[in-house]
């Protein structure tokens, strides 16, 4: 059985179209800001690990340039992996479980501004078969709100009601890039980017970062007056091919879910990374999160989606339901690859 | 601490060369990974989660290659894991999945590194894009220089340690680079590529790729095959670049070492190792090394090339796998380093095989020479101590 691991701080960047700033230097005051308010000095940190992606940079090797930020000196334990920053958390929260340890610091950032999203990411698809295809992010969505819409699973309302849900969230969201207070019928007099997709059923193109810092149970209880207990945690992917899913499904995050332990208790609210409208549905679905569970709240990835923070941004939002709103348990999600083909969940609560 | 003890239970690499164009990305991961397993005696359905490692995407022109990968890894239905801490990764990748089983997450982890260089280009990788750096070589070649200068090593040590290595490599099948005819003469008029480095004492670039099994206790006694026992772990990062850094003894391979040593019970590394294989992409990082991490006193590493202790046969043999400077897939060649200390604890590196080896270190670096990650791995939990 792990041990419950706690998040004790945590702090974002504003996601901008463009930030005119590199990534150790929008990174720098993100990393400062968690490690104050979690508490500890930076000295004292047990373990660091970041994700991020060197193809949003153009550049190998450009994750070496972030450990600016961290200030790896004297030198630390560190590691990186080339993933969303949740899965930087998951390999921190391993690495606590060893107990000699006892605090933890995760970071995610990316910046997609220097780059064409539709040039960069069919370069995630099988190199020999789909890559040469360029299918782009937003056609391969495309397709699976398609499948869910064919299947009668989801409505082009449903979705409609999904963005102007988040746009209004977003609006109390000072991290947030998208927001906006149009009823779903405006919305759905917009023509479409590709059908069946609607500008506000796209995420936005975000640069932007995210901090984390985790603690063992007694310094958790120790530094913070509401520690935010990491419950159960887990991750699982799908088969790569799309054409050999059933895309109106998610298997991965169903197994990670439940791993996790989201069906254990009521859950309160969910961030999830549904990037394109139509993913909550699904996710919630294969989650099993009723109708009682705010979705959310911060407006999501389709307010916000600086990609490489954005699972880890759903950590700090999920977080800060618990520690600054009062709220009991919390669901949050990450994803990686085209049409969800790699899902983490995690449980958080409070005392 | 809540940890229990993980161990290495199957090992598989593919046969490294210039271009392996007889397989696809997946066709060579898959290779190893088969291998791992059969050494094992175990199927893809008992692997429970899977760890992996590789250097930058760009080097395939693959973004994130474990999405594509995920099904030739076995890993649908899985969770599944990309390290990436530049040249030490292989390392590091390894360690991730030795904690996964050491704090008991998981049973049964497969890990796996690859590099595929001739899909790409790794000369653009390292020194082309938006860096336009100056490669590998350019950064460390001063280093080296300053090492010389600073120990008084003859120039020889260099093509010494190239000659060793690439005869050792002509005993291990897997090797890239195989120079039977190799020689102190043939090392010394080769091209001079970065001062002091000639093109013989550097390492190519390769098609390959590593995998391992590791398991925790109970599974380790089921396996068919000796394990090797993870005695100790560590990772270390400092910064590239600030004035006063040591770019030849960084400081944060001093601490690695020392956090290996520590974890492993070793008190005098030099005597209670038997074996070591160390990331030495160019010849001069073997002395380096030695020193650098604690095996030698100062000036000392190079008199231990020279006295031919890091010979296969010598009291402390170094890379007898033929190291990163005869195969250099380079997000496996860290893996390729802990496996080999693993195989040879195990008893099981044919050819290369050091006589009576039950300690095993093994190391990667990355980056500015600034990324450090290390195993030991003993012939039985008790190794260290049987040593005293």
């Amino acid at each position: 059985m792990a041990n419950d691991i706690a998040i004790v701080g945590y702090a974002q960047s504003p996601s901008l179209r463009q930030a005119e700033l590199t990534e150790p230097q929008f990174l720098f005051p993100v990393i400062s800001e968690a490690i104050e308010r979690a508490g500890v000095e930076r000295r004292e940190i047990g373990f660091t690990c970041a994700g991020s992606c060197d193809y949003l940079s153009g550049q190998t090797f450009a994750f070496v340039m972030n450990l600016e930020a961290v200030g790896a000196w004297p030198p630390i334990s560190e590691s990186h992996v080339e993933m969303d920053g949740a899965w930087a958390l998951y390999e921190a929260w391993v690495r606590l479980q060893h107990g000699d340890i006892d605090t933890a610091l995760v970071f995610g950032s990316g910046k997609s501004s220097p780059g064409l999203p539709a040039e960069i990411y069919p370069l995630q698809m099988d190199p020999y078969t789909l890559t040469p295809l360029g299918a782009d992010p937003v056609s391969l969505a495309a397709l699976q709100a398609r499948a869910m819409l064919d299947a009668g699973k989801i409505t082009e309302r449903e979705m409609a009601e999904t963005a102007t849900r988040s746009r209004k969230n977003a609006i109390g969201n000072p991290y947030a890039q998208v927001t906006g207070d149009d009823d779903p019928e405006t919305l759905l007099k917009e023509p479409y980017v590709t059908a069946p997709l609607r500008r506000h059923d796209l995420p936005p193109i975000s640069d932007g970062a995210c901090a984390v810092v985790l603690a063992t149970a007694d310094k958790a209880k120790a530094l913070s007056k509401r520690p935010v207990w990491i419950r159960g945690i887990d991750h699982r992917i799908d088969i790569h091919q799309p054409g050999m899913r059933d895309l109106t499904e998610s298997p991965s995050t169903r197994i990670a879910g439940k791993n996790a332990g989201v069906g254990k208790g009521k859950v309160d609210v969910a961030e999830l990374s549904a990037t394109f409208s139509y993913q909550e549905k699904l996710l919630s679905q294969e989650l099993g999160l009723g109708d009682g569970v705010e979705i959310n709240p911060s407006g999501g990835p389709l307010a916000a989606n600086p990609v490489m923070a954005v699972g880890l941004a759903r950590f700090a939002e999920a977080a800060r339901q618990i520690a600054e709103r009062g709220k009991k348990r919390a669901v949050a999600h990450a994803t990686s690859g085209q049409c969800l083909q790699q899902n983490l969940v995690a449980v958080l609560e409070g005392d | 601490m809540s940890t229990q003890p993980a161990a290495v239970i199957g090992i598989g690499q593919t046969k490294h060369k210039k271009k392996r164009d007889d397989v696809s990305l997946p066709g060579l991961v898959r290779e190893a990974a088969q291998r791992a397993l059969d050494d094992a005696e175990l199927n893809w359905t008992d692997i429970d989660a899977v760890v992996l490692g590789k250097a930058p995407d760009p080097f395939e022109g693959v973004m994130m290659p474990e999405l594509s990968m995920a099904d030739a890894l076995g890993a649908n239905g899985k969770p599944i894991m990309r390290v990436h801490t530049a040249g030490s990764v292989g390392g590091s990748t390894a360690l991730v999945a030795t904690h996964l089983v050491q704090t008991g997450v998981h049973d049964r982890v497969l890990t796996v590194a690859y590099e595929k260089q001739a899909e790409g280009n790794a000369q653009w990788g390292l020194a082309g894009g938006r860096s336009g750096g100056m490669g590998a070589g350019g950064i460390f070649a001063p280093w080296m220089r300053t090492y010389i200068r600073r120990s008084g090593a003859p120039e020889d040590i260099g093509w010494k340690v190239a000659v060793k290595d690439r005869q050792n490599a002509c005993k291990n099948p897997y090797a890239h680079l195989h120079l039977p005819d190799i020689s102190i003469e043939k090392v010394k008029e080769s091209p001079m590529l970065w001062d002091p480095i000639h093109f013989l004492e550097s390492c190519p670039s390769s098609d390959g790729a590593v995998a391992m099994v590791l398991t925790n206790e109970a599974g380790a006694k089921k396996a068919p095959r000796k394990p090797a026992w993870v005695l100790g772990t560590a990772m270390r990062s400092e910064l590239g670049t600030f004035p006063g850094r040591d770019t030849v003894r960084p400081r944060a391979g001093v601490e690695c070492a020392h956090m290996v040593y520590d974890a492993a019970g070793i008190k005098n590394p030099r005597e209670q190792i038997d074996v070591a294989e160390l990331y030495v992409p160019f010849s001069w990082y073997e002395p380096m090394w030695l020193e650098g991490h604690d095996i030698a006193g100062p000036g000392e590493g190079w008199r231990m090339v020279e006295s031919g202790e890091t010979e296969i046969t010598g009291n402390f043999p170094v890379n007898a796998s033929g190291g990163v400077l005869s195969s250099n897939p380079i997000g496996a060649s860290g893996m390729l380093r802990f496996a080999e200390a693993a195989l040879q604890v195990r008893g099981e590196a044919g050819e290369h095989q050091v006589a009576d080896a039950h300690v095993g270190l093994a190391q990667a670096y990355g980056g500015s020479a600034q990324y450090f990650a290390m195993w030991v791995v003993g012939s039985t939990l008790d190794a260290v101590d049987k040593k005293k």
